[in-house]
């Protein structure tokens, strides 16, 4: 009976919104990269072959264009879903940008990278990470300057004939390096730094999928963000979090997704690298 | 009398000459002669007197003597030597050649368009001038015994060039052998030579004096259209002797359907016999009609099928004509053969450009592999191009060259160039396709651009296959794109450049030569422009439209599809389809929406070169260096975290025992995460 109240009492961190953006993000995400990629690195076999899978350079065009198409969508849903937390949780912009949850970096984030710092070293305690860490933070953050550096030249490249109408032909040459050379930081930075801080250290390894279910076990939230735990049962507010968890089949399914999401990352960060060290004309 | 009648017309004649000499030269109020005669010959009198011609020492000495009996004797020596007129003496060395065409217009005329005028005017050194027949200071006239062209002397005058063994003979094609001493047997010979009757005919009488020319020319008086005209001067009535086998005037008329006298009575041999009896195919056949006849020294089969004869290109060509040297007046009228068949006899343009091709040039050497004539016509069922049955039919052709010149073949074998496996390319490239699968005809096969006579390497300059030649090879069915070609920078009369330039073959190559609208070529192509251009090639690989093609896909902008296939020009050259006011238009075939400014895109650019394109540079290095601080950041920040992530781990699972206590269900579900 126990057994089955521990389940049950698992702690919700992320919406059903945030989660379903989150996949969209991945599928739109995976789609870009590996169509795009065909033509960074069209100088490679696996380039050629994954251009065939796609039907072709126009067809992987279209899916590339449907694919930005998406995460501009899900960009301006998560602005949406923004202006109506505000509106509900905060009241204003000011309290939600500078509050306690902010998604934006303050005086604490520098603290807890600090901490974090002479933690590695062995220099002092674990920080007591709060409900969102500075790395977190970078990842989220990223996102806006990618979005927006990688969606303007590729808006660029994608109405070469409109764009001209204002800026020189050459613009088109220079939003070409910005677009390919930015999605390689993304791309790159995503498949090795966030797997690793996510799903790959020791502590989650081989994943973490509450981004998916949205659910962590409350023992887990404790360990890992001590001060979001504390400040829950401080204020008396973590019943309201706590729900139960998903069946198994869910939990497979997930993890079925997680894997091979996973796997295709992992299997871009192997193309990238032997495109550039060892096909680099 | 009669001594002394003859005299009166001529002294007349010379009596009124001086006075018109006289007339003409007071009346024309200028000195005229003013170098007479006489000051030419106080030197040229000296037999030792030497001058010089071209750098060549010759003696100079005119004799007074002979000159003055000379046809020419009462003129000038500057009516000749015109450019002495009003020198001074002693005057310059290196006279002009004596031009007598201003006097004999006519005869230079007939000269100059005949055989011996042409090899003159080519410079062939063994070609006669007027002096190698009539001699210089001592022309005597026709009439006079001596005269080097009086008729009895004739033959002789020609034999010197046109007997057996002299230079002309051994070393021009000359198609009739023996011809003098042939001459001389001949009843035209023995009539003028032996019986001294000076109406019987000397070689001028056939061949004309001036207008000599080879009986292949249309108007050549031994031509086959003509012979009959020249043999009547003599024989008038000779239709009605011949009535009953040439009916009389169609003999004429027709001379190409009909046998000419030659083809009965050989030139320079004829007889008064009955060649209809001696000469007619049908005693060639008494023997040769027999399935088991052999010659007695090879023992190969000389057995004629007379139906593949009748059939042939040569149904209306006799026997002796091709196996010429037969005598009619033997029991075996082929005993007399010395020579093979010569078919330049007849096809002689076609024999001499054969002489010149390597194929004959082998022929020449005895190389044993050298085909003759007979190696790719066949003999007596030789048949035209145009008959499919025909081994140089056009669908045939590379058949007929692939005996040899297929892989492994004696051709082949001897061939040391870099053009392997031609027969069977040739068969899967767009000519070889055409021709086999669609039976298109007029395909280009092997003698389309190699010729059929004139086949010579690729590194002979008159080869039609040399770089030089090749636009124009290819431009007789491609005329069109020659002519776009032929203007491109990439012409040889327009191009500059220490690079050789390329021609047709080096993009299409040899072949191989595929479709221009089919993929592979399309995407080779950029491989083959970037073989000269490698820069320009390589930056194109780091754009967009080099991108896509290099994936392998050819719906973006090729080389060609902005510069041009043939077309090409600098991009400076108004023409260019890239110039100021042809470039928008050019990036419109597939932007449509295109501007100037659009067409600013820099489809060569390169972000490695500062100086050309330093925005392009600083954005990649300025992206490089975002690229490489993150990654380094992050790297770090990961790497410094690892181990004491692991140490919580470990940490983790020591106290698992603990939890699975109170929650055992949890931890299983764990470590099955961590093992699947």
């Amino acid at each position: 009976m126990e057994r089955v109240k521990q389940e049950e009492r698992q702690y919700q961190r992320f919406s059903r919104l945030n989660r379903v953006l989150h996949v969209v993000m991945i599928v739109s995400f995976m789609s870009l990269a590996l169509t795009g990629m065909t033509l960074k690195f069209s100088y490679t076999q696996w380039a050629v072959i994954l251009s065939r899978f796609f039907g072709g350079f126009e067809s992987a065009g279209y899916i590339h264009r449907v694919a930005a198409v998406m995460m501009i969508g899900l960009f301006a849903a998560h602005f949406v879903d923004l202006t109506r937390r505000k509106r509900r949780e905060h009241g204003t912009w000011r309290a939600m940008i500078f509050g306690p949850d902010t998604m934006l970096f303050n005086k604490r984030d520098l603290r807890d990278f600090i901490a974090s710092l002479k933690w590695f070293l062995g220099k002092g305690p674990r920080p007591e990470y709060g409900r969102w860490t500075y790395w977190e933070k970078f990842d989220y953050i990223a996102v806006f300057w990618g979005i927006t550096v990688i969606g303007s030249t590729g808006m660029m490249l994608w109405f070469p004939e409109i764009f001209t109408l204002i800026f020189p032909g050459w613009f088109i040459n220079v939003a070409t390096i910005i677009h390919s050379d930015e999605a390689l930081l993304a791309v790159g930075f995503i498949f090795t730094v966030h797997f690793f801080n996510t799903h790959l250290r020791p502590e989650k390894f081989p994943m973490d999928i509450v981004i998916f279910t949205g659910r962590m076990p409350l023992e887990e939230l404790q360990r890992d963000k001590p001060a979001e735990y504390k400040a829950l049962i401080e204020s008396g507010k973590l019943e309201e979090y706590l729900v139960e968890p998903y069946p198994p089949i869910v939990i497979r399914t997930v993890k079925a997704f997680g894997w091979t999401a996973l796997a295709i990352g992992f299997s871009i960060v192997v193309w990238i690298i032997y495109a550039m060290v060892f096909a680099y004309r | 009398m009669n001594t002394v009648q003859p005299n009166v017309p001529r002294l007349f004649s010379s009596i009124a000459f001086l006075w018109f000499v006289v007339i003409v030269a007071s009346l024309s109020g200028t000195p005229c002669l003013a170098q007479e005669n006489s000051d030419c010959l106080a030197c040229h009198s000296d037999k030792a007197l030497a001058g010089t011609r071209k750098g060549k020492t010759i003696a100079v000495f005119v004799d007074e003597k002979k000159f003055g009996s000379s046809i020419h004797g009462s003129l000038a020596c500057i009516s000749c030597h015109t450019d002495l007129e009003k020198k001074e003496l002693p005057h310059e060395e290196d006279l002009a050649p004596v031009n007598c065409g201003t006097c004999h217009s006519a005869e230079q005329e007939l000269h100059s368009k005949s055989l011996h005028g042409k090899a003159l005017s080519r410079g062939d050194p063994l070609a006669p001038s007027c002096k190698d027949c009539h001699g210089t200071h001592d022309i005597l006239p026709s009439s006079n015994p001596k005269s080097t062209i009086a008729v009895l002397q004739i033959p002789f005058l020609c034999g010197k060039c046109h007997q057996e063994g002299a230079p002309v003979q051994r070393q021009r094609t000359i198609h009739q052998d023996h011809i003098l001493e042939n001459f001389s047997e001949s009843i035209h010979g023995e009539g003028l030579l032996r019986k001294g009757l000076v109406v019987a005919p000397n070689c001028a009488s056939c061949h004309t004096a001036h207008a000599i020319l080879p009986h292949t020319d249309p108007s050549s008086s031994i031509g086959r259209r003509n012979i009959a005209a020249t043999c009547t001067k003599c024989h008038a009535l000779i239709e009605q002797v011949h009535r009953k086998i040439i009916k009389g005037e169609l003999w004429e008329k027709e001379g190409n359907v009909l046998p000419a006298c030659v083809d009965c009575h050989q030139p320079h041999k004829v007889r008064k016999v009955f060649y209809t009896q001696g000469m007619a195919d049908k005693d060639c056949l008494r023997c040769h009609d027999n399935k088991d006849l052999k010659a007695s020294k090879d023992g190969r089969l000389l057995f004629i099928h007379t139906e593949e004869l009748a059939s042939s290109r040569h149904n209306k060509t006799s026997c002796s004509q091709c196996h010429a040297g037969v005598n009619a007046s033997r029991v075996r009228p082929c005993e007399t053969i010395t020579q093979k068949v010569d078919c330049a006899s007849c096809h002689a343009e076609v024999g001499q450009q054969y002489q010149k091709s390597t194929h004959g040039a082998l022929m020449a050497k005895n190389d044993p592999n050298a085909p003759t004539c007979k190696e790719c016509h066949g003999t007596h069922g030789v048949l035209g191009k145009l008959n499919p049955q025909s081994a140089t039919f056009a669908t045939n052709v590379p058949d007929l060259c692939a005996r040899c010149h297929r892989e492994g073949q004696k051709a082949a074998m001897r061939y040391t160039g870099g053009q392997h496996g031609i027969i069977e390319r040739y068969a899967e490239s767009i000519h070889g396709r055409g021709l086999k699968k669609s039976g298109l005809t007029v395909t280009a096969m092997c003698t389309s651009c190699h010729t059929a006579h004139n086949v010579l390497p690729h590194t002979d300059s008159l080869s039609s296959v040399n770089t030089q030649n090749l636009p124009s090879t290819c431009g007789r069915c491609h005329h069109g794109i020659q002519e776009q070609f032929v203007q491109s920078i990439h012409a040889t009369s327009i191009g500059k450049s220490d690079k050789k330039l390329p021609v047709c073959s080096d993009c299409h190559s040899a072949h191989t030569i595929r479709r221009a609208d089919e993929e592979g070529f399309k995407l080779d192509i950029m491989t083959k422009c970037g073989r000269c251009h490698v820069d320009i090639a390589k930056t194109y690989f780091d754009t967009y439209h080099g991108k896509v093609s290099q994936l392998g896909y050819t719906k973006t902008a090729k080389c060609y599809d902005c510069h041009g296939a043939h077309d090409i020009q600098k991009v400076s050259d108004p023409r260019s389809h890239l110039s100021r006011d042809n470039v928008v238009s050019t990036c419109q075939k597939c932007h449509p929406g295109a501007t100037r400014r659009f067409a600013g895109y820099l489809t060569h650019a390169t972000h490695h070169d500062p100086e050309k394109y330093p925005f392009l540079f600083w954005t990649f290095w300025g992206m490089t260096s975002l690229l490489i601080g993150t990654f380094l950041f992050g790297g770090i920040h990961t790497l410094l975290w690892l181990p004491r992530a692991l140490q919580m781990r470990r940490k983790r699972s020591k106290k698992v025992p603990d939890k699975n206590d109170t929650n055992p269900e949890n931890s299983s579900s764990k470590e099955n995460d961590g093992a699947s």
